[in-house]
């Protein structure tokens, strides 16, 4: 168990190898589809536009050697205009495998938030960046919430709650290593590795 | 005498609705206890059953939902002669409302042509709702809140199967069950029940799955031929060692349930509802005892 902090440098990213099991701590935001498919199109494939200036400069220090989560919270909204985390376990990452890339050499990501792994394309950004994914989870959406501390601020709510870019310090949030910076993926080696289990079993 | 269909059931269903999201049933826990005792020291996936373990506390202490995705509302309601279903199904939507603003469930009723989300899980047959005329006195209700990661990894196998090389018989099914569990991988937020039907119609079939669902995991099937494939495939789905979320681990399905329907003699299906490890179902009796009216959750 190691507890890193973000921002994270390049070398604590290739110091961590898969199957690590690591506790973060720091500031990060969330993002699914929704925001991701508002990133590539605002910010990364197209010329910024004066009114999407600000919220660019914004994300582009917050993001920094930062850590985007792939979580469609739930959320309780307070009198007092303030927001606090009830429910936020990971969602599944592949979907944004299409995006991912090339958000993470935009921003200098060090690291994605997820389930299920991603593909050949992002396995290959984390080795270019360096960067890894880091597994949440599944399901373990109470836990999470509770080191989820600050609620920062929302940005794109107008995209719905799942969908916005809460900006949150989190305390302790537990993950695991599942794709490094060294080209390595327990997904990938796991399914080989059952594979050839199925395949004695229905022979 | 009382009659049900004077009565309003909406807060009743809002509780059993609380305690499906944030109470798992104490097989489910039992069950992940013992697998993350299996599991080698300092591994990813003991790791992943520790905190699965802490959540599930977590969630009961502060009834909060146990997963984000509160996934669809299954209700499978047993009732005597001459009760309303039509009154129910209003009770049912009212609580699915009332359980969505007190946030023990996510709003996930999303219009399929526009994606509007209607904010309270209602819509066009939103929630799932089945009825079935029973003899006893009293009502009873089970739920499920299936989520969507695990939904998505379910499947729908013809036999026979050349790929598969499964033939129209339980070896086949035997084969098919093994390759979904092997296909989900940990996408499905493993380990998983699987529940699994054979026969019916494409429809039926689905519908037979998920209800296996509900059967607690000691639960052995009355038919021996079925009680040992059930057996065999916990075993030899666990030997493909795909493990919890798919980190590599000695447990990836905690129960296999199976059911069998009439089919045409020309179709043989296999459905396999695969749920994830936050196998969220409550059950519920209501009786009339004079003018009283006693709810039981379970």
């Amino acid at each position: 168990m190691r507890r890193v902090t973000i921002p994270i440098s390049d070398e604590d990213i290739r110091s961590l190898k898969v199957g690590d099991i690591v506790y973060l701590n720091g500031v990060m935001m969330t993002g699914r589809d929704a925001a991701h498919k508002f990133m590539i199109e605002h910010f990364i494939r197209n010329e910024v536009q004066p009114e999407d200036a600000a919220l660019h400069e914004e994300l582009k220090t917050l993001l920094d050697g930062g850590v985007i989560y792939h979580c469609g919270p739930v959320e309780k909204f307070h009198d007092d205009g303030s927001y606090s985390f009830v429910a936020a376990g990971p969602t599944t990452s592949i979907r944004e495998e299409v995006y991912q890339p090339e958000v993470i050499a935009h921003f200098n990501l060090k690291g994605v938030i997820g389930k299920g792994g991603m593909g050949a394309n992002t396995l290959q950004a984390c080795q270019d960046q360096p960067a890894v994914y880091f597994h949440a989870v599944g399901g373990a959406a109470s836990l999470i919430a509770q080191a989820v501390k600050e609620v920062i601020k929302v940005n794109k709510l107008e995209l719905g709650v799942p969908e916005a870019m809460w900006v949150i310090r989190v305390e302790d949030f537990p993950v695991v290593v599942t794709m490094d910076s060294h080209g390595d993926s327990i997904h990938e080696q796991v399914e080989a590795r059952s594979r050839e289990k199925f395949a004695e079993l229905i022979a | 005498m009382g009659d049900f269909n004077q009565i309003n059931l909406t807060d009743a269903f809002v509780e059993l609705i609380r305690r499906a999201a944030t109470q798992l049933p104490a097989d489910m826990e039992n069950a992940l206890n013992k697998a993350q005792e299996r599991e080698d020291e300092g591994s990813a996936a003991k790791g992943a059953f520790e905190t699965i373990l802490k959540n599930v506390a977590m969630a009961r202490q502060h009834s909060t939902p146990i997963c984000q995705d509160t996934g669809t509302p299954i209700f499978e309601v047993k009732h005597p002669l001459g009760v309303s279903t039509r009154k129910l199904a209003d009770h049912i939507r009212a609580a699915a409302a009332l359980a969505t603003e007190r946030n023990y469930l996510r709003p996930n009723a999303v219009d399929s042509l526009t994606g509007e989300n209607s904010g309270d899980n209602t819509g066009e047959d939103f929630p799932t709702m089945h009825f079935h005329e029973w003899d006893n006195a009293h009502i009873h209700v089970d739920v499920l809140l299936k989520g969507g990661g695990c939904e998505n990894v379910s499947a729908q196998y013809k036999l026979p199967d050349a790929r598969l090389k499964g033939g129209r018989d339980l070896d086949g099914v035997r084969r098919v069950v093994l390759d979904s569990v092997m296909q989900a991988q940990g996408k499905g937020c493993a380990p998983a029940v699987l529940g699994v039907a054979v026969g019916g119609d494409r429809g039926s079939s689905y519908i037979k799955s998920k209800q296996q669902l509900f059967r607690k995991l000691e639960d052995t099937n009355e038919n021996e031929e079925l009680a040992a494939l059930e057996d065999r495939l916990y075993e030899e789905t666990n030997e493909l060692g795909i493990g919890p979320m798919g980190f590599g681990g000695k447990t990836s399905v905690l129960g296999v349930k199976i059911g069998t329907m009439h089919r045409l003699p020309a179709s043989y299906f296999v459905s396999v509802a695969y749920m994830c490890w936050a196998n969220r179902r409550a059950h519920m009796d209501v009786r009339l005892n004079g003018e009283e009216v006693e709810v039981q959750y379970a």
